[in-house]
């Protein structure tokens, strides 16, 4: 594999354990304000500096790669078992039900351009992270179901399927045993760049008001909140920018660096 | 001739069939807003006889559906007296509603707004393929030069930082210390460079990769071998031959790229305070709670992206009679 992809191991492995071990790694508290110490610039005490509220900058972007986990890891793991469901049916049982789920279901939710879909959801469903989950659940199952589709139409016409059933197997064990771990490497692949996708959109959901609702720490809207002082207290919106950028740079290299190792066609160039 | 022609027709009922159901679900989407809009945008200190006025006015005290379906009453039809066949009446007509908070036709709304979007991504569009397209070519003829790594570094930057992070530091960097942009508005005709390249810098990532490893593709084909054997000087090879074949997919993803660009852009605008439709949804529609225009933005929004799609799908299949045939 490439070396990228062991550098992307290494930064998400970092992420989640301090996502996990988040109360004994934080220095503060999260929520704990004092107003005496607004806008300090990092030091030995408040190592990433402290925020408009005199909160603990460290603390609140360690508590925050715990929601960013959180929702992405929950929203990948949905949709790819319902995007991996839907593009199964599809591409298993073809015709008719094929041209109607990937010709018409899946066009109709490409249609609605990236985020806008989960914006428009959030914004008549309210605000508030399970609300976030699902509307991120919806735009970001049909990418599963697309790959899945596609490796059941590869896989289904090979000479082991074709014995199974000639030995009178089921469509459900066709499915599950032979299908499905043939077709779980690109879906892997999928699974990390979505949750690169995934934390980005929930950032981004939240910078914009309509992800998860302050006090909580999330990085979007901690970016948000420190988007006026950006002149005076740069720190505030960097840190959280940077831990953004590395989760998602992570991910991204987790995914590339599989694909390229699961195709060999690729791993040439 | 006559399959081409079919072919043309199919995409085109797919298309307005796509553009059917987006609207549809759009229009639904009102009913799952918890508890009474009436009463969400009144405010609890309303009258009854307040609250009944503006259901009445809105149509909010008619049936959302041509049937409906409850626990106490079980299925109901309803006729076509409904607020989903209004919508679509007033669509044809060109009309989105009336906006629940200005009593404004949705419709002059967005479009008061519309052209600043538009603006805004095909500058961004610009941008993107203005840095992309001389450091894709330049990366993917020096593979794993020195170019070729400083390209590849700028992409994964510019595809792992989210806008409202590279937003904020060129307005520090360009407006705040070097004063040559106003940090937000869009008031000069040069207000648009900061929130192009903002909205730009994910896509001429993403772009800068694509040419690359095109360039990279191409370069190994045998008509490549066959230019250079005839004496071609490289320069002619790569723009001349290389470049034209090489960009045929980078079109599909502009095509595709758009609808992030058009989502991005409601980032960017809220940047820059840029006023254009995303501000308009997120600040007007969203923030006030007027469901009429939050539906005319997100439909307005959909259907560029759908059409534009379409269209770059057409002129793909031009590009590359392969694809024509298949």
């Amino acid at each position: 594999m490439s070396r990228l992809a062991y550098i992307g191991f290494a930064i998400a492995i970092l992420f989640i354990l301090a996502a996990i071990f988040a109360p004994f790694v934080a220095t503060h508290d999260v929520a704990a304000q004092d107003l005496a110490m607004r806008y300090f610039p990092p030091s030995a005490e408040h190592w990433f500096g402290t925020d408009g509220l005199g909160r603990d900058v460290f603390s609140r972007v360690v508590f925050g790669a715990r929601i960013s986990l959180e929702v992405g890891i929950t929203v990948v793991v949905i949709s790819a078992v319902f995007g991996t469901f839907i593009g199964s049916i599809a591409g298993f049982y073809g015709g008719f039900v094929d041209k109607f789920l990937s010709g018409y279901v899946f066009n109709v939710f490409m249609a609605f351009p990236g985020l806008l879909l989960a914006i428009a959801l959030v914004a008549f469903l309210g605000a508030g992270q399970g609300k976030l989950i699902t509307a991120l659940c919806v735009i970001g199952w049909v990418g599963y179901a697309r790959v899945m589709r596609g490796q059941v139409l590869k896989v289904r016409e090979y000479d082991y399927v074709m014995a199974a059933r000639a030995l009178g197997a089921s469509n459900l064990r066709i499915l599950f045993t032979h299908i499905l771990p043939n077709a779980i490497q690109p879906l892997i692949v999928q699974a990390s760049l979505g949750m690169a996708g995934a934390v980005l959109s929930e950032a981004s959901l939240s910078f914009l008001g309509l992800g998860i609702p302050p006090p909580a720490p999330s990085w979007g809207t901690m970016i948000e909140e420190a988007r006026q002082f950006f002149a005076t207290s740069p720190h505030i919106l960097l840190f959280p920018g940077i831990a953004i950028a590395l989760t998602v740079l992570a991910f991204n290299f987790i995914g590339d660096g599989l694909r390229e190792y699961l195709d060999p066609k690729q791993r040439r160039r | 001739m006559k399959y081409r022609f079919l072919n043309i027709a199919r995409q085109l009922a797919l298309m307005l069939l796509v553009i059917w159901t987006v609207v549809s679900l759009v229009t639904l989407l009102i009913e799952v807003v918890p508890g009474d809009p009436a009463t969400v945008i009144l405010g609890e200190t309303a009258t009854q006889e307040q609250i009944e006025n503006f259901r009445a006015k809105h149509g909010l005290d008619r049936p959302a559906f041509f049937f409906s379906y409850g626990n106490e009453k079980g299925f109901v039809w309803n006729g076509s007296d409904n607020r989903y066949a209004d919508y679509w009446l007033g669509l044809l007509q060109g009309d989105l509603g009336t906006s629940f908070r200005t009593d404004r036709p949705v419709r002059d709304m967005i479009f008061e707004r519309y052209p600043s979007t538009i603006k805004l991504a095909i500058a961004a569009m610009l941008v993107a393929i203005g840095i992309a397209l001389p450091l894709g070519v330049l990366a993917g003829s020096r593979k794993n030069s020195i170019v070729d790594n400083l390209a590849s570094f700028f992409a994964l930057l510019g595809i792992s930082l989210p806008t409202f992070v590279i937003g904020p530091f060129l307005v520090y960097l360009f407006a705040v210390q070097l004063g040559w942009f106003s940090p937000t508005g869009s008031l000069y005709p040069e207000d648009i460079v900061l929130p192009a390249v903002t909205l730009g810098a994910a896509l001429s990532a993403i772009l800068t990769r694509m040419i690359r490893s095109s360039v990279i593709e191409e370069l190994g084909e045998d008509y490549v071998r066959t230019a250079r054997a005839k004496g071609v000087s490289e320069r002619k090879v790569l723009f001349k031959h290389v470049l034209k074949n090489g960009l045929i997919p980078v079109v599909t993803i502009l095509g595709l790229q758009l609808g992030v660009l058009l989502a991005g852009a409601i980032i960017t605008e809220k940047i820059f305070n840029w006023q254009g439709l995303g501000l308009l949804l997120l600040e007007d529609g969203i923030g006030k709670r007027d469901y009429r225009l939050v539906q005319g933005c997100v439909l307005v929004i959909s259907v560029t992206y759908i059409i534009a799609n379409s269209l770059t799908d057409f002129v793909y299949r031009k590009l590359d009679p392969r694809i024509r045939l298949s």
